[in-house]
């Protein structure tokens, strides 16, 4: 019999705790599918964040560390210096990457940190039941925004891809979104690419990822998806914001 | 050979000598000696050197490296310490050994730049959420800086600890001939937690989160069981003319320099003061400090705070027998005469009190 | 033997090298010393003051309440700091900008320093030749050894200023002599 599916090795073999039709889960699976195709399950390093991906440890068979809400980038920078040939990547929500966070993330892209960030843009906080992120799209009702984004009060949706490609630092920036097989296979070429980007040494990268929250964004699981690619990527346009490749 | 450093310079290079590779800090007076001195000498020895964006960064650059095997260290003042709380929360709550230099400058707020001792209970009660210890030294000279620093990575290694040095912007900018001098021998356990990548051997995992009912009290109880043996082993002090004392004093850094002149000046009268100099804060000396208690007429606590070791003294001797205190704030450094002045008050009875008194008035 | 010397003058002119001049020598001789730059609130472009002690015997606290030795620069210094000379101590001022307005029970030496530093050529040396003046009263090293620890801080692009530095060594010790 032919096998056509199959868990990664570097996947763990237990029940997460991510609800259903959620993105993370997704992600998860995607860079241990890499970690094993490369074979560096024993030269990489993940940094999980403070949001609904904070088990992350619990679930890629790799060594991990943990670090507090929003500091990824500067705890992946401390453990860069001591293992400057290791895979390192930071695996951050949009509340842990883009409010909380925002001088990290911004800083270790101006030092063009050769670490590969793995950005889920989920447009709210998940873990604490739904409030409001600096991602979540205007009119968007969010625990904290009960009658929607307002930008009077509330501000804009922070685009972070677009954000960060001002900085001389970054080398590879694109956006992706689970949405589909097709746009999750894209996700994988993506994440393939920043991690290339970092083992041959060309920098900062990051990869934005649209992941569904159906719990907080009020739908199921297929709305959610569709909510991607008739709402979510209008704001947050999908593609290659910027790539040493191409650049030069 | 001796060289004339500042102690932020001793410090610096005694963290270089005790094999620390990897410095993160953000320019704050009174410590930019320091991160002045690693911004040069860090690259020579082939370390890692960073001014990060903010002390919140520096501290969290020192989390990765210290959770990848490294010896690391950064160093702030007041204000900047205060934002590395949450990092040396989480330092102490995954038990990553990292030496953090604090060299006090006096607040709250933006304070000032002068030399102040009011970060005591921050260093020593926690200053960061939940039931954690960080080991706090205290130097109280350039030398004794270069040595605290060099133990201090040893401690941490050997405790899975962060070690915090408790200075202030005197101990920090003063110049003293240094020697560095010290060789260790202890044996330290292997760093076998330590991610270095999962190559032929189980997955690390470096954290401080404990979801599961019952894990994190089961955690707890295992820190403290840490704790008490630091207790047991770690504690520091250096004890002057105790034995027939009828004062003693209680002082460490700055203040124990001052405290020192005190005695000698107070022994000329014939009047018997003895001093206590806690050079670790915590753990903190309390036996001595206890049993000393017993056969005393009063101890008094000298301090550039308005009162803050005090309430450990208090707790050591536990009635005993009176406890005193005299404390400048804001910048304020207590002179030798002040604290005489002190003394004599407490003891207005004492034998020599009537020639100590004319000292005092005579400036 | 315990020498306390408070040290001030406006920032540039060279107090804190002649502080560590003199630190270095005491260290060299295996002697107690310890040097502390007092800033304060008025560190910028106010008066730098340095607080320098040496001794035979291990030193206390390093901040000075009452000095043997007070060598001022300039008027501002010399009103701030003049009330912790002690009880017949010695007071080194630099005549050229400091004119004295009160009663010292002390041993106060005049030296126009910032006036032979310019006729050298160099205001920058005004330090110096305070130095000159300072060892030749109090004696506590010999100008050979400081000469040669100024030669060694200037060595490499520094070089060609030796000559200058260790003439204005020479007129302080020459002034004190022909003082005395
Ligand atoms: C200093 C601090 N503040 C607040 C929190 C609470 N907190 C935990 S996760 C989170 C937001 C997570 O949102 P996001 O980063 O978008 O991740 P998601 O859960 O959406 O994947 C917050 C505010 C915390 N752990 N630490
Ligand atoms: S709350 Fe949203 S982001 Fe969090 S696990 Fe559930 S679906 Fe996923
Ligand atoms: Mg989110």
């Amino acid at each position: 019999m032919r096998t056509i599916y199959e868990k990664p090795e570097t996947l763990i073999d237990t029940p997460t705790h991510f609800c259903p039709g959620c993105g993370h889960g997704i992600v998860l699976r995607l860079i241990a599918e890499i970690i094993d195709a490369w074979g560096i399950r024993g030269k990489t390093i993940g940094l999980a964040p403070v949001g609904c991906a904070v088990l992350a440890y619990n679930y890629l068979d790799i060594d991990m560390c943990e670090a507090a809400h929003g500091r990824p980038p500067a705890v992946a920078t401390g453990i860069k210096r001591v293992h400057p040939d290791h895979v390192v990547f930071a695996y951050q929500g949009d509340g842990d990457l883009a409010a909380i966070g925002t001088a990290e993330i911004i800083h270790a892209a101006n030092r063009g940190e050769n670490i590969t960030f793995i950005f889920v843009n989920n447009a709210v906080y998940g873990m604490t039941n739904g409030q409001m992120a600096p991602t979540t799209l205007i009119n968007q009702k969010t625990a904290t925004t009960p009658s929607g984004r307002d930008p009077v009060n509330y501000g804009y949706p922070i685009r972070v891809c677009e954000l960060l490609s001002v900085l001389d630092g970054t080398s590879y920036l694109e956006r992706v979104c689970l949405s589909s097989p097709e746009n999750i296979r894209k996700t994988k070429k993506a994440l393939e690419k920043g991690f290339k980007t970092q083992i041959e040494k060309r920098g900062f990268s990051l990869i934005e990822i649209l992941s569904p929250c159906p719990i907080y964004w009020r739908m199921d699981a297929n709305e959610a998806m569709k909510h991607i690619d008739e709402v979510m990527s209008k704001t947050f346009p999908l593609g290659v914001v910027k790539d040493w490749e191409q650049m030069n | 050979m001796k060289q004339l450093l500042t102690g932020n310079e001793a410090a610096a290079e005694a963290a270089i000598q005790a094999g620390c590779r990897y410095y993160y800090g953000y320019p704050i007076t009174p410590q930019n000696e320091l991160i002045n001195y690693m911004s040069w000498r860090m690259p020579e020895v082939d370390g890692a050197f960073i001014q990060a964006e903010s002390e919140i960064a520096a501290i969290n650059m020192v989390y990765g490296s210290a959770a990848a095997g490294g010896r690391a260290m950064t160093s702030s003042s007041s204000p900047g310490i205060s934002l590395k709380q949450e990092g040396i929360s989480y330092l102490a709550g995954s038990e990553l050994p990292c030496v953090i230099v604090n060299i006090q400058r006096g607040g709250p707020g933006l304070g000032d730049i002068s030399a102040s001792q009011a970060d005591y209970f921050q260093a020593v009660k926690g200053g960061g959420h939940g039931d954690y210890h960080v080991i706090v030294l205290a130097p109280g000279s350039a030398q004794e800086m270069a040595d605290l620093v060099y133990d201090a990575f040893n401690l941490a290694d050997k405790y899975r600890n962060p070690v915090m040095i408790l200075g202030d912007a005197q101990i920090g900018q003063l110049v003293e001939p240094v020697e560095f001098h010290k060789k260790h021998t202890e044996y330290l356990p292997p760093k076998n937690w330590a991610l270095t990548g999962a190559e032929g051997r189980e997955k690390r995992v470096i954290k401080s989160f404990y979801p599961v009912k019952g894990q994190l009290e089961e955690f707890n109880a295992h820190l403290q069981r840490k704790y008490k043996l630091i207790e047991e082993h770690e504690v520091r002090y250096e004890a002057i003319n105790m034995h027939d004392a009828d004062i003693v004093l209680v002082a460490y850094g700055t203040s124990a320099r001052i405290c020192k002149e005190v005695v000698k000046k107070c022994l000329q009268y014939k009047f018997k003061v003895g001093l206590i100099r806690p050079i670790t804060l915590w753990p903190f000396p309390k036996e001595i400090i206890r049993s000393v208690a017993e056969r005393v007429h009063s101890i008094l606590t000298v301090e550039m705070s308005a009162g803050q070791m005090v309430e450990d003294v208090r707790l050591a001797v536990e009635g005993r027998c009176p406890v005193h205190f005299y404390g400048r704030t804001g910048g304020g450094v207590p002179t030798s005469q002040e604290v005489i002045k002190k003394i004599t008050e407490i003891e207005p009875d004492n034998r020599a009190a009537h020639s100590l008194r004319q000292l005092v008035e005579v400036k | 033997m315990t020498e306390k010397i408070i040290l001030a003058g406006f920032g540039g002119q060279g107090m804190m090298l002649l502080g560590k001049l003199l630190a270095q020598a005491a260290m060299t001789e295996g002697k107690y010393v310890t040097y502390f730059p007092s800033y304060g609130t008025e560190v910028r472009g106010g008066t730098a003051v340095y607080h320098l002690i040496i001794s035979n015997e291990e030193i206390f606290s390093p901040l000075i309440e009452e000095t043997d030795t007070l060598i001022v620069m300039n008027q501002p210094s010399y009103q701030k700091y003049k009330g912790m000379l002690k009880h017949q101590g010695l007071l080194l001022l630099n005549s050229s900008m400091i004119k004295v307005n009160d009663l010292h029970e002390a041993h106060i030496c005049k030296i126009p320093a910032t006036e032979i530093a310019s006729k050298l050529g160099n205001v920058l040396v005004s330090n110096i030749v305070m130095l000159g003046a300072y060892l030749t009263v109090k004696k506590l090293f010999s100008a050979d050894m400081i000469l040669d620890q100024l030669r060694e801080m200037l060595k490499g692009k520094k070089t060609n200023l030796f000559a200058i530095n260790k003439q204005a060594l020479e007129s302080g010790i020459q002034i004190v002599k022909s003082l005395s």
